[in-house]
């Protein structure tokens, strides 16, 4: 049944509609995709029998007429979800065997309006990555490869387990998160779409806080309109986080095809940046093109701090994480390693449960925060931060949103950069400034390059002007007719 | 470097992270090459900048202080590492 897996959402959830399909059927058959793609390492928890047992009682309402907007249509979940007696692990054998006893309001919203969930997807160790290669779990495995090549490619981090999962067919859509890109750039190593909503837009609660004044959770799928329709569904107030917007969520989807005429799209002259691909450029201008043709009016802006947004990151970031991560002491839940004593459980628990990003991460907050180095460091990055931010207001007197590349290469090889933290780090060098400052960033795949790798285009938007991305990522989706599959080798 | 093999030590004791002597200076040369890259934000001209604390625009909303959920100690204990009864066990805190 593999015509079913490689539906839209929308085609999906009009055919569900129509009946020429039930939630079993088309549950089944991402089942049967997700058992024979383990090579892709997508999945940490597969839970076909919850699924069928969701899809089962989905039909039984769309009989009763009481069909909810997603009703029926299978979905993985990022690991660092929370889902209700369903292991959740954040890529981290610290967290064991955890089975929480409550829902994250994110996938709460999906079940409510009728999705069913296929399983649990792979990750970077507690979103830190730009390779899903810190994963407690091993690494994910792009489905794209190089033409004529076999070697392994990565999908991009935190969120590569729900971009191969997506580029592959083995769900019709992902939840992701992102903290400093990383629903963008696996979206783009993977020729998929991804939303990173408005800091706020979407509630944190029973989301693994990584960086909390950065985290936010955003839908992946293969068109423009289907990330509209999850995120739609993803998105609402809730008063159990403190920073979730008192906003109502527009029904996004009817932003997408919406003409973009008039619209002044501005282009920030410091994301050319020394070393870029030229294809990747070439992609850029490309892009360019084809929302002058669409009618939108290309003004040249200036970002005069960007370069400064990744050290600014990896202060704000890393000291969040300290702070958060260290609930994790193996009293409560998790991994308990024996000491001799109070302190020494708690040492060897966290040095036997976290990986190495998460050791290092932790070590730089701690630094940053610790006695002496607070006003240096960390006061100075969110003044920086600010600074971050001002230069997107100023652009916003300007331009209605921003195009740029998402990622500063295609998919690299898996290994191929695990040695070098900061080569690393370089990886979210266009899409961190977005969750520095708290704005919408989509990623919409616009090409392939030489060797037949995916590349993405990226867009900012204003805070909660997630319609116009919608509308300008609708008119690229429609302008680049990315229309390239992976081949099936898995 | 700008940290070195001391320095290491005690944020791993801060950070309540077992460190194995004979990582430390691999890892204080790591930490070192990421906070040598971070010194240039002090190139940035901040003075009189407020610092960013927040990307949310709104004020922090209020609640009653009352108790929406509890009373449900199973709940609660359902992941503990070790538990007698309805406590967690844990290692002696004061000798």
């Amino acid at each position: 049944m593999s015509d079913l897996t490689s539906l839209t959402l929308k085609a999906a959830l009009d055919g569900l509609a129509a009946k020429s399909f039930s939630s079993v059927e088309i549950t089944q058959a991402h089942v049967e995709a997700v058992e024979a793609a383990r090579a892709l390492n997508a999945y940490v928890l597969e839970t076909p029998e919850k699924a069928l047992e969701m899809a089962k009682a989905s039909d039984a309402r769309r009989a009763a007429g009481t069909a909810g907007p997603l009703e029926g249509a299978p979905l993985g979940i990022k690991d660092l979800f929370c889902t209700e007696g369903v292991r959740s692990t954040a890529g981290s054998k610290i967290i064991g065997d955890f089975k929480p006893t409550y829902e994250s309001t994110v996938t709460s919203n999906l079940w409510r309006d009728g999705a069913v969930m296929l399983g649990k997807l792979n990750m970077d160790e507690f979103a830190m990555g730009s390779s899903n290669e810190t994963s407690a779990w091993g690494p994910v495995v792009n489905p794209w490869r190089t033409k004529g090549g076999n070697a392994q490619l990565t999908p991009g981090g935190s969120s590569g387990g729900s971009a191969s999962a997506v580029a592959a067919e083995l769900c019709l859509g992902a939840t992701a998160t992102d903290t400093g890109g990383s629903i963008r750039q696996p979206a783009s190593f993977t020729g998929t779409v991804g939303i990173k909503p408005t800091y706020g837009r979407c509630s944190r609660w029973g989301i693994v806080a990584f960086a909390s004044s950065l985290d936010q959770a955003g839908p992946m799928a293969r068109t423009v309109e289907d990330t509209a329709i999850l995120l739609s569904s993803m998105a609402g107030h809730d008063p159990k986080d403190s920073t979730s917007l008192p906003v109502e969520t527009p029904d996004f989807a009817s932003f997408v095809g919406k003409s973009v005429k008039g619209l002044r799209i501005g282009v920030p002259k410091e994301y050319r940046v020394d070393g870029m691909p030229a294809e990747i450029d070439a992609l850029w201008e490309q892009g360019i093109a084809w929302l002058k043709d669409a009618g939108c009016e290309i003004v040249e802006v200036s970002l005069p701090h960007t370069k400064y947004a990744l050290p600014a990151y990896y202060i704000v970031a890393p000291a969040e994480a300290s702070s958060n991560l260290a609930r994790y002491d193996g009293m409560r839940y998790g991994l308990r390693a024996d000491g001799a004593n109070l302190t020494d459980t708690y040492e060897r628990s966290r040095a036997a449960g976290f990986g190495a990003e998460v050791k290092r991460r932790i070590m730089i907050g701690t630094y940053v925060l610790s006695a002496g180095y607070y006003d240096a460091y960390y006061l100075k990055a969110l003044k920086v931060r600010r600074r971050i931010a001002d230069d997107f207001d100023q652009a916003w007197e300007k331009v209605d949103a921003l195009l740029t590349p998402t990622a500063p290469s295609a998919a690299f090889q898996l290994g191929d950069k695990s040695d070098d933290p900061v080569a690393m780090y370089l990886n979210d060098i266009f899409t961190v400034t977005v969750n520095l400052a708290g704005l919408p960033g989509m990623s919409v795949p616009a090409g392939l390059d030489a060797s037949g790798l995916p590349l993405g285009l990226q867009l900012i938007g204003r805070a909660l002007d997630e319609g116009t991305l919608f509308s300008l990522g609708g008119a690229i989706e429609k302008a680049a007719n990315f229309r390239a599959k992976p081949q099936k080798w898995w | 470097m700008t940290i070195d093999a001391a320095t290491v030590r005690k944020v791993a004791r801060l950070a309540r992270i077992a460190q194995p002597e004979e990582t430390v200076e691999q890892l204080a040369r790591e930490l070192s090459g990421i906070m040598d890259w971070i010194e240039q934000l002090g190139e940035v001209d901040t003075d009189g900048v407020e610092p960013m604390t927040s990307a949310v625009h709104v004020p922090m909303p209020m609640r009653d202080d009352v108790i929406t959920e509890g009373g449900d100690p199973e709940v609660v204990l359902s992941n503990s590492p070790k538990r007698v009864g309805n406590f967690f066990v844990v290692p002696k805190v004061v000798e």
